[in-house]
């Protein structure tokens, strides 16, 4: 597997430096990676509760999607 | 009011692509900091993260997120438990084929004493029903002036080739 890199950029000189990552900076990365995936699949769990309970609402009071917008503008 | 915009640095991502771009020796000569991304990562997925951490901060960073999938509309916030917090998005490796998210992300009073705020807008690029908009709310409470800013994929490993960022300094006078 080839090493991920790093690119820098000095603002000060314009010297753009591509190097490899760290031990210490590749072990961040995957732990970023694994707090991303935890926080997107929450994100996404939520999502897909709250229009299941969407859904149920409306067919408890019997209406339609438009009828709700309706009522609520 | 921003009378001013100017190039510090920019960046495109070669063919072997990046796990982060960082800008370092960042000047204290403006009164606010832009940047302009255009990236897509290898996450698996239509979208992804931008991360971003100031001055290498491993701490003390936190978010809150409104996002549209374009279905469904969620928020979420939290702190950075780890080096990174987002602050804006990308495409990922299953949005259509060459194309690439679009960021901002404005860094206000970046050379002050006081903790750093940004903000981030952005968006995934997919030609099909789901893509993503995002609005992000960053805080990191270091208070040193800022002299480095590091991307990196949320998701993802990588930054693939041609994603391109652009830091502007903005004056207000």
């Amino acid at each position: 597997m080839t090493t991920p890199t790093a690119i820098e950029v000095n603002c000060a000189t314009g010297e753009v430096i591509e190097r490899p990552l760290t031990a210490e900076e590749i072990t961040q990365r995957e732990a970023d990676a694994a707090a991303a995936a935890t926080a997107q699949a929450e994100e996404d769990a939520k999502a897909a509760q709250d229009a299941v309970a969407k859904d149920a609402l409306l067919t408890k009071l019997g209406i339609t999607a438009d009828e709700a917008k309706l009522l609520l503008a | 009011m921003a009378t001013t915009f100017t190039k510090i640095a920019s960046v495109s991502v070669g063919v072997l692509g990046s796990s982060t771009i960082s800008f370092t020796s960042i000047p204290s000569t403006y009164t606010d900091l832009c940047l302009k991304v255009s990236a897509r990562t290898d996450a698996a997925g239509i979208g992804d993260y931008l991360y971003m951490s100031l001055n290498g901060n491993t701490s003390n960073n936190s978010y809150k997120q409104l996002q549209g999938s374009g279905s469904a509309a969620s928020s979420s916030g939290g702190s950075g438990a780890t080096n990174n917090t987002g602050v804006s998005t990308a495409d990922g490796a299953t949005a259509t084929a060459s194309t690439f998210g679009n960021a901002e992300i404005y860094i206000p009073n970046y050379a002050g004493s006081n903790a750093k705020s940004a903000s981030g807008d952005g968006v995934s690029e997919n030609n099909a029903t789901a893509a993503r908009a995002d609005l992000w709310a960053y805080l990191n409470s270091g208070t040193s002036a800022i002299t480095s800013i590091s991307l990196a994929p949320g998701n993802g490993i990588n930054f693939v080739q041609y994603t391109t960022a652009v830091l502007y300094g903005i004056k207000n006078s």
